[in-house]
């Protein structure tokens, strides 16, 4: 076959058009496809910060109630606490929102923070021993503690802060255990894994079920019914530090 | 021969230190006594018959953590089928499974593991209710 100069460029031109643009006028084409595998769930949690703003006593029976059943050292030293979930001012907590007008009631008032359960983790990407990892099926970033060699890449990489490390035994500083709960032991990293033992079961989170008036809620956020997500869609809610691009799923409504 | 004495009695020292374990275990009490397990009373059934779980107990409890941790798999089978406990499902744990029965760790698992000198390290951070007695309730809410 003879080819010119005017169809090779015309030939060209169509190639090189087909390939910038071929693929998103497949996408549309194909219609739009939904991300999320059937039955695949992202759990997330809604803390109506306005409600505990009303009732901060709250926060103390949640962390009461998270800490008291797994196990949870209560230490007085803040450079080796260990916390899964704890009270901090709201404006540490959001640093980028504070300004100087802000009401002081907001600007003082402590807020509850706990793992984000980031949808892009960089506590995972850091880990050398896959001991912390986003679990496929509902999004939680879980830990195993058998596997932890307590190198605290994740600690350095959450900037949450919302990893602490067992810088001694936490069985020495633990005033009540409980055997439904396993303990750590000096040398690991631990936090908050969203209760996956109660959830497996169908049971919220200790710390949801220790809110009476639905100060935190729990939910799936690829189920369009769920309560969560109505909520989410008629109020407005802010999260910590969306900037960083880790996708935190917990949602702080003011 | 030289030193004829000298000799006798080093090779009496040396059978002597030689054969210390023996003669140590024959005086001491306990030295040598096989481990003296209680098996519970009221429970007839395990996951697994007993000579496997003697030999392997500790390549099971691996899987189930496995299973439990990494994929979410909690409830125990047998053969296929549902174990039940109390007629319960059991899950796959070493404390709320291995331990409802066997719920005494002095007199179960320490025996053998002392006898063999193997120290596990599950009772690192998996608590017995033995070792968490203040606030264990059987129903497993914390008070």
């Amino acid at each position: 076959m003879k080819i010119n100069r005017r169809k090779f460029l015309t030939l060209a031109g169509a190639a090189a058009a087909f390939g910038i643009a071929g693929k998103p006028t497949y996408n549309i084409l194909a219609g739009e496809k939904v991300k999320s595998k059937a039955g695949v769930k992202r759990f997330a949690m809604v803390i109506n910060l306005k409600k505990l703003m009303e009732n901060p006593q709250i926060m103390d029976a949640c962390i009461d109630a998270c800490h008291k059943a797994h196990n949870v050292p209560n230490i007085d030293n803040a450079k080796k606490e260990v916390k899964w979930i704890w009270k901090e001012k709201f404006h540490h907590a959001f640093l980028e929102q504070d300004n100087y007008h802000l009401p002081a009631k907001v600007r003082n008032h402590p807020v509850l923070l706990l793992c984000n359960h980031c949808d892009n983790p960089p506590c995972v990407n850091v880990c050398p021993t896959k001991a912390t990892w986003k679990r496929d099926e509902d999004g939680i970033v879980m830990m195993d503690w058998h596997r932890c060699i307590g190198c605290r890449y994740c600690m350095a990489a959450c900037p949450y802060g919302s990893r602490s490390f067992n810088w001694k035994d936490p069985r020495l500083a633990l005033k009540e255990k409980t055997s439904e709960f396993p303990t750590r032991m000096k040398g690991v990293v631990e936090k908050c894994t969203f209760c996956d033992e109660r959830i497996v079961k169908g049971k919220l989170p200790h710390c949801v079920e220790a809110c009476k008036n639905g100060e935190i809620m729990f939910g799936d956020l690829n189920d369009r019914n769920s309560e969560i997500r109505q909520i989410l869609k008629d109020t407005y809610s802010i999260r910590r530090k969306p900037e960083l691009g880790t996708q935190p799923e917990i949602y702080y409504i003011i | 021969m030289y030193d004829f004495g000298k000799i006798i009695i080093g090779i009496f020292i040396f059978i002597l230190v030689f054969s210390s374990p023996i003669w140590t275990n024959w005086l001491s009490q306990n030295g040598g006594k096989a481990p003296d397990i209680k098996l519970p009373a009221n429970y007839k059934e395990c996951v697994a018959d007993k000579d496997y779980m003697k030999a392997y107990h500790m390549d099971l409890l691996n899987q189930w953590r496995d299973k439990v941790v990494r994929q979410d798999i909690r409830l125990l089978t047998k053969n296929g089928k549902p174990f039940m406990i109390d007629g319960q499902r059991a899950e796959m744990s070493l404390t709320k499974t291995c331990m409802r029965c066997h719920d005494n760790k002095t007199e179960f698992c320490d025996q053998c593991h002392n006898y063999m000198d193997v120290v596990p390290y599950c009772w690192d951070c998996h608590l017995d209710k033995y070792s968490a007695p203040e606030n264990v309730v059987p129903n497993g809410e914390v008070k």
